[in-house]
């Protein structure tokens, strides 16, 4: 059975992400663009969250598979770098399932439209809520994250650093 | 007349600098004095190592032959490397790699925010991707000097003693390069003498809240981008390189 081209859109914005799998493609924001061409050839546009993002093979590699499981086998996924992925483009959807799945969202970044005077705001522990928490790692277990501790609740946690 | 020619060789140089300095910081993971740089220096390889991909990538394509970033990367040989210098050194102590840490990503930050506006497309949006990822490990480096620095009187030594040894190697970040100059009058690459001023501010503050001293080290006569290395780079090649040559197309 074909799913027709609004399902398969939204099939494709379903992929999950290999290293965060609570979050889709589509709750990301790396999801840039589904088309289908001429003779059904589904034409799907990513982009990478850091230059050197080992998953996307991978979720190149799973959007053919959806497409192909939805009837839609003829797909081309390109990649795109420009614009610049940001963490501005992850939905709200997609911050509240990263804190229940024990992630700090990233914050939002402070554009020269948020005010004269950017004031950075302290990420909030996912467990306990408290905004006490300390930076424990510039850098974490992926490209994208940074660890952090809670000094109310004690417990670790990653961070989404906002890029 | 900007020929392709020009373009494959501008985006090698800066694809080359990238790759060899992720191969260098690579090494460092296990042998950090803490897990978290092993992950740091390692996250900072792994950008890197996105950046060489995408301009080997466009290296290739801009030179029309066929090859891919993988054949530029492991068949080539060393005097067809056009990397700089600072990138090859062996791995010293942490502070000497913080040192090279901060001139490098220093002159890399200079670089690709200036890059973002190049008139080629590619250039232009790997610069734009880069540029974020180049601040952070600039950062990095930067409190890393400070802690070091302007800590006891063991660390202040031994990041005096970095910068003393990376310091030769720093000159040659700056020197004009036919190939870069030729496509900056067209708006296409940047010349890369003109980062030095904004570099050496940067720097310069750093290194002054840090209580360190600016090393008077003489420049050192550099040569990568002509393809002419240090005795390390060999070494490094026969280790990046060996699996791939023994194993011509072994794919994971």
């Amino acid at each position: 059975m074909n799913a027709g081209p609004a399902d398969i859109r939204e099939a494709v914005g379903q992929v999950p992400d290999p290293e965060i799998p609570v979050l889709t493609i589509a709750d990301l924001g790396i999801l840039r663009d589904v088309r289908i061409g001429p003779g059904g050839c589904v034409e799907v546009t990513i982009t990478p969250t850091y230059s050197g993002c080992p998953a996307m093979d991978t979720i190149a590699e799973d959007i053919a598979e959806t497409c192909a499981r939805h009837g839609w086998p003829d797909v081309t996924v390109r990649r795109e770098l420009s614009p610049a992925w940001t963490t501005d483009w992850m939905t709200d959807e997609g911050k509240r399932k990263l804190r229940e799945f024990g992630i700090a969202p990233p914050a939002r970044r402070c554009g020269p439209a948020a005010g004269p005077v950017p004031v950075p705001l302290s990420v909030r522990c996912p467990r306990c809520g408290s905004p006490d928490t300390r930076e424990i790692n510039r850098f974490g277990s992926t490209a994208c994250k940074a660890l952090y501790a809670c000094n109310a609740c004690l417990e670790p946690f990653d961070y989404f650093k906002a890029l | 007349m900007i020929t392709r020619p020009a373009v494959t060789g501008y985006a090698l140089q800066l694809g080359d600098d990238a790759l060899i300095m992720a191969q260098r910081l690579g090494e460092w993971v296990s042998y950090a004095p803490e897990l978290e740089e092993d992950v740091a220096l390692g996250n900072i390889a792994l950008d890197l190592l996105g950046q060489a991909r995408a301009l080997l990538s466009y290296a290739g394509e801009a030179e029309g032959r066929g090859r891919t970033e993988d054949d530029l990367a492991y068949f080539r040989d060393e005097r067809e490397f056009t990397n700089l210098q600072i990138v090859e050194l062996a791995r010293g102590d942490f502070a000497e790699e913080m040192a090279r840490q901060l001139a490098f990503s220093g002159y890399q930050f200079e670089l690709y925010q200036r890059l973002q506006g190049s008139r080629d497309e590619t250039l232009a949006a790997v610069a734009a991707k880069a540029v974020k990822e180049v601040a952070y490990h600039r950062d990095h480096a930067t409190q890393w000097t400070l802690r070091l620095g302007d800590g006891t009187q063991e660390s202040h030594r031994r990041m005096q003693a970095g910068l003393t040894r990376i310091w030769p190697y720093v000159d040659e970040m700056f020197r004009q390069d036919p190939l870069g100059e030729a496509l900056a009058g067209d708006g296409l690459a940047v010349d890369a003498s003109e980062l030095r001023p904004a570099w050496t501010q940067y720097v310069a503050a750093v290194l002054r809240e840090a209580t360190l001293a600016w090393p008077e080290t003489p420049a050192a006569p550099g040569g990568g981008r002509q393809g002419r290395h240090t005795e390390q780079m060999g070494y490094l090649l026969a280790e990046m390189q060996y699996l791939a040559r023994c194993h011509p197309g072994a794919r994971w």
